[in-house]
């Protein structure tokens, strides 16, 4: 496939992996922190063609990983208001909540619906006008540009019996908040699809404040091993800086429309993140305007008490401090089938991508 | 979820297109993209055209690959006949 195909050259990759090796004097770890990453580099196997001095870590990559339960618990207890219709992508719906699932729900009767995009919830709103449909809205920045564009259709179109949940993160906060924690990395594999819409400004105070090198990368094999390359010069160099590998989709200004629309629909607030607890300013609310939309303000429901699992340790994970196979569950009682934490439900967690890609 | 794959846009009508990945076909909306024409390459997401994908682009990474390997390639063979390292 264009695009695709000749990013996964085995012979370049190799190629690459020989002068990653060659040019690496010292030590470096450095993290992805998108869940898109995460997945590639377990499918391809990149850390076994690297040399022993590069280690890659998984951050809070992954949106379903990060959200909280109490976001599941609380879709889960709109989903039980009589005329409410659900809509959510596929990734959410195996989730574990506090106590049960969306997925149970759903075959216990309640009107769940999994949808591609927040234009098919629309869809369903327009045909079912005696109910309420409540689109559960979760991703980075790259997700949430479609998320503002569907509120604002429903605003233009005058249409009342839609909502949204939001669950929308943006990255930076996440990003700072690691390093300030302490976690050992020297470089960010930068997430190249949040990068298409944000441009790359948002990481300008990484290497700045400090020192963290940082290339926003694609996700071929090819261009996650050029992306190291370019980190470990930057190191070595000691020159860490801002660039772009990932040069066929990404620019600096990044996608003006969908930032403008975003800023447009969304204001921020604070959110949780497993593993980081509450960040400042790193969510994304619907703005006063677009209230009767935001299904927060406008549906009453008690998600109830909150109950996390003993023993999963996905916000450790999430954080480059653990790996899955540190977790005493990964394998034997949590797996993709039967899972315990919510890195392990959706293909970009940590844990999955382990589990799928790298279980020996 | 976070998906996004290249798409070729195949046909446009008013905000949204038709666009292929491969065999399959799917729609995409423009609303967050403009200057999207037929024969593009875009990135889609969740139903969103998000970015248009730069042939030029793409051809320059893949020629950066083999440009670098080819000096790699010259520095060793001076490295192996002069005995030096080079750095
Ligand atoms: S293996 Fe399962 S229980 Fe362990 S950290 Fe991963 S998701 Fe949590």
């Amino acid at each position: 496939m264009k695009y695709m195909d000749e990013y996964r050259d085995h012979e370049r990759v190799l190629r690459i992996a020989g002068e990653i090796g060659k040019i690496s004097a010292r030590k470096w770890a450095f993290m992805e922190v998108c869940g898109g990453h995460t997945m590639a580099i377990q499918k391809f196997g990149i850390p076994s063609l690297l040399p022993e001095s590069i280690r890659l870590l998984s951050g809070p990559g992954c949106p379903v990983c990060v959200s909280s339960r109490r976001y599941i618990d609380q879709a889960v207890a709109y989903s039980r208001i009589n005329g409410v219709i659900i809509a959510t992508f596929g990734d959410l719906i195996r989730v574990p909540g506090s106590f049960t699932t969306l997925e149970k729900e759903k075959a216990a009767g309640a009107d769940i619906h999994i949808v591609y995009s927040i234009l098919d919830a629309l869809k369903i709103a327009r045909e079912h006008r005696d109910k309420q449909v409540v689109f559960l809205a979760i991703g980075f920045e790259t997700t949430a540009p479609g998320t503002a564009a569907g509120i604002l259709n429903a605003y233009h179109e005058g249409l009342t019996n839609f909502m949204v949940y939001s669950s929308h993160k943006i990255m930076p906060p996440a990003m700072a908040a690691l390093v300030e924690e302490g976690v050992r990395i020297d470089g960010y594999i930068a997430p190249g699809h949040v990068s298409t819409i944000t441009g790359t400004s948002i990481y300008r105070h990484l290497p700045g404040r400090y020192g963290l090198g940082c290339v926003v990368s694609g996700f071929e094999p090819l261009d996650i091993m050029q992306s190291l390359l370019m980190l470990v010069k930057q190191m070595e160099s000691g020159k860490p800086r801002v660039e772009i590998q990932y040069r066929r989709a990404v620019t600096e200004e990044g996608n003006m429309k969908a930032k403008a629309l975003m800023e447009e629909v969304f204001e921020t607030r604070d959110d949780w993140w497993r593993g980081l607890g509450v960040l400042p300013d790193s969510g994304l609310a619907p703005r006063e305007k677009y209230r009767y939309l935001n299904a927060e303000v406008m549906l009453v429901a008690d998600p109830g008490p909150v109950r996390e699992d003993h023993g999963c340790i996905c916000g450790e994970i999430l954080r480059g401090i653990k790996e899955p196979r540190d977790c005493r569950l990964f394998g034997s009682v949590c797996t993709p089938v039967n899972p315990v934490g919510a890195c392990m439900v959706s293909n970009e967690g940590a844990c999955h991508a382990y589990y799928r890609y790298n279980r020996s | 979820m976070c998906l996004s794959i290249p798409a070729r846009v195949d046909q446009i009508e008013g905000d949204m297109a038709l666009v292929s990945v491969g065999g399959a076909r799917y729609r995409a909306s423009l609303q967050l993209l403009d200057g999207v024409s037929v024969g593009d390459y875009i990135l889609l997401h969740t139903g969103f055209a998000i970015q248009k994908l730069d042939p030029q682009e793409a051809e320059e990474t893949l020629k950066l690959f083999d440009e670098f390997s080819e000096l790699n390639r010259q520095l060793d063979d001076e490295e192996l006949s002069s005995g030096k390292r080079i750095t």
